[in-house]
């Protein structure tokens, strides 16, 4: 599980975070949800520790990881894995060599180990067979389910998501959710994804976390999110067409 | 001014800290040696040789007196390529070369969260990306300025064949005569400096983009501009202690 306590954010006289505070489930998909700059990517990034907390603290297990310094971290991290909202995949090594990467360097397995397991996550994502390719030849979708096998290739405990389902057509982005959501109950994971697709929303939000304006506004499930009466939850969620008619039908 | 000097010393010293593991960043060492020093063969190839041819004719041109032995400008060619040519226009050019390619990978590297990805697997960025660059320049920008000597000399003698400003046999008395090994020896150590000062600046302005593609393109620029300054700034400082 990850608690996080009272979590500030501040650049210059910018306040993003303005004191959140909350429980990310053990094997359950946690989405962080809000309208554009209302602080979702920087509390995930606060939470992962890529940004220090101008006042706060993030909870591993217990741990209290913003007070560890970068050698204590280490193994906490080695149990994250992460998939950014453009993959980021390393553009110098074919795919094979991107999940081999963290293999590499926190493990002593055998090079036909370490095959074997890329391999394995490459099969899992769907994407056998493409191991000798390179990022720049992968479309947005295999890029997106290569990172999520780089991100599992370690067997993580925590698995963060920055926008899953960013310049993916809805199809593709359905099949990123339901792998993410298999992956997360397969793992026993606690998936923290951030997003503002609201098809994730009502598919996998089995704990939801609204932010508007750097603050924690409502938290519930996906079950509780048609029927709340949070005026600004509401207007996010109904913004768009489909989900008003969606709504009518309800 | 000083807080990025502070800046650029806590990144150098992240960079050195000990490897996650020491097969996976030698690795990376050897392939910047074949990026920086293979890779760059050609073009100081290309201008030792013509430098070198270029410096004797000129040499030869400001000594046509009957009172001064011609083979002077083979002694004056050899020095002035050993001591300032070979190390200095090939570092100029080698921060052109190798660290924009640095700065502009690191940075990219930076911009679409590539960096933040190592950060988050438990790998010492710094250290994974820089040490092995600022390693492999200071091993091969010194063979590479070894080389340009080499053929910087040897493009005084094309000269020579060519024009006629000079006789091969008097070029060729003029470069063995006097040799002093303290000039090879000074070569040398602007040659590991240039190299550290390319890498290091370069990663440095690399490491710490931020933006797109524009910020990627400025800060390879800034790279080459504060190497080729301090670059020269070096060059003086070494060469007012070592001669």
């Amino acid at each position: 599980m990850i608690e996080i306590k009272d979590i500030h954010k501040t650049f210059g006289e910018n306040k993003v975070l303005k004191g959140i505070s909350a429980n990310f489930i053990a094997g359950k998909n946690n989405l962080i949800i809000g309208g554009s700059g209302s602080g979702k990517t920087t509390l995930l990034k606060c939470i992962v520790g890529l940004h220090e907390p101008t006042k706060g603290s993030v909870f591993f297990s217990g741990e209290n990881f913003t007070e560890m310094n970068f050698e204590q971290r280490v193994p906490i991290r080695t149990h994250i894995g992460m998939l950014f909202q453009n993959s980021a995949l390393f553009d110098s090594m074919t795919v094979e060599e991107n999940i081999m990467f963290p293999l590499n360097l926190f493990t002593k397995q055998t090079a036909a180990e370490k095959l074997d397991r890329a391999n394995f996550c490459l099969e899992r994502v769907n994407l056998a067979g493409k191991n000798k390719l390179y990022p720049a030849e992968l479309s947005g979708g295999m890029k997106k389910r290569v990172g999520i096998a780089r991100a599992i290739s370690m067997q993580p405990k925590y698995l963060f998501v920055d926008e899953p389902n960013s310049g993916l057509d809805p199809k593709t982005s359905i099949l990123i959710d339901d792998l993410i959501n298999e992956l997360t109950e397969e793992y026993n994971m606690t998936t923290v994804i951030v997003t503002h697709d609201m098809n994730s929303v009502m598919g996998i939000g089995e704990h939801i976390i609204f932010l508007h304006n750097g603050e924690k506004w409502w938290e519930g499930s996906n079950k509780e999110i048609a029927h709340t009466d949070n005026k600004e939850l509401n207007d996010f969620v109904f913004a768009s067409k489909f989900m008003q008619a969606a709504k009518a039908k309800l | 001014m000083f807080y990025s000097l502070g800046k650029y010393i806590l990144l150098l010293r992240l960079s050195f800290r000990k490897p996650e593991k020491f097969s996976v960043y030698w690795a990376e060492v050897m392939r910047e040696m074949v990026s920086i020093g293979v890779g760059s063969l050609g073009i100081i190839a290309i201008i030792s040789v013509f430098i070198g041819a270029a410096t004797t004719i000129q040499v030869a041109f400001q000594l046509s007196s009957p009172l001064v032995s011609m083979s002077i400008a083979g002694k004056i060619a050899r020095d002035s390529t050993i001591l300032e040519f070979s190390p200095t226009i090939s570092a100029l050019v080698l921060a052109g070369r190798v660290g924009s390619s640095i700065a502009s990978q690191i940075g990219t590297m930076r911009v679409t969260e590539q960096i933040d990805a190592l950060e988050i697997m438990g790998v010492n960025a710094p250290g994974y990306l820089i040490s092995p660059k600022i390693i492999a320049s200071m091993t091969m920008i010194p063979l590479l300025v070894i080389i340009s000597i080499t053929l910087g000399i040897t493009g005084g003698y094309i000269a020579c064949l060519v024009s006629g400003d000079i006789t091969p046999d008097d070029y060729l008395i003029g470069v063995r005569d006097g040799f002093d090994g303290l000039t090879i020896q000074v070569a040398l150590v602007k040659a590991v400096v240039f190299g550290f000062i390319i890498a290091s600046i370069c990663a440095y302005q690399g490491f710490y983009t931020s933006g797109g593609a524009l910020e990627v393109g400025q800060s390879s620029t800034r790279g080459v501009v504060y190497s080729c300054v301090m670059i020269l700034f070096a060059d003086l400082v070494i060469t007012r202690i070592m001669l």
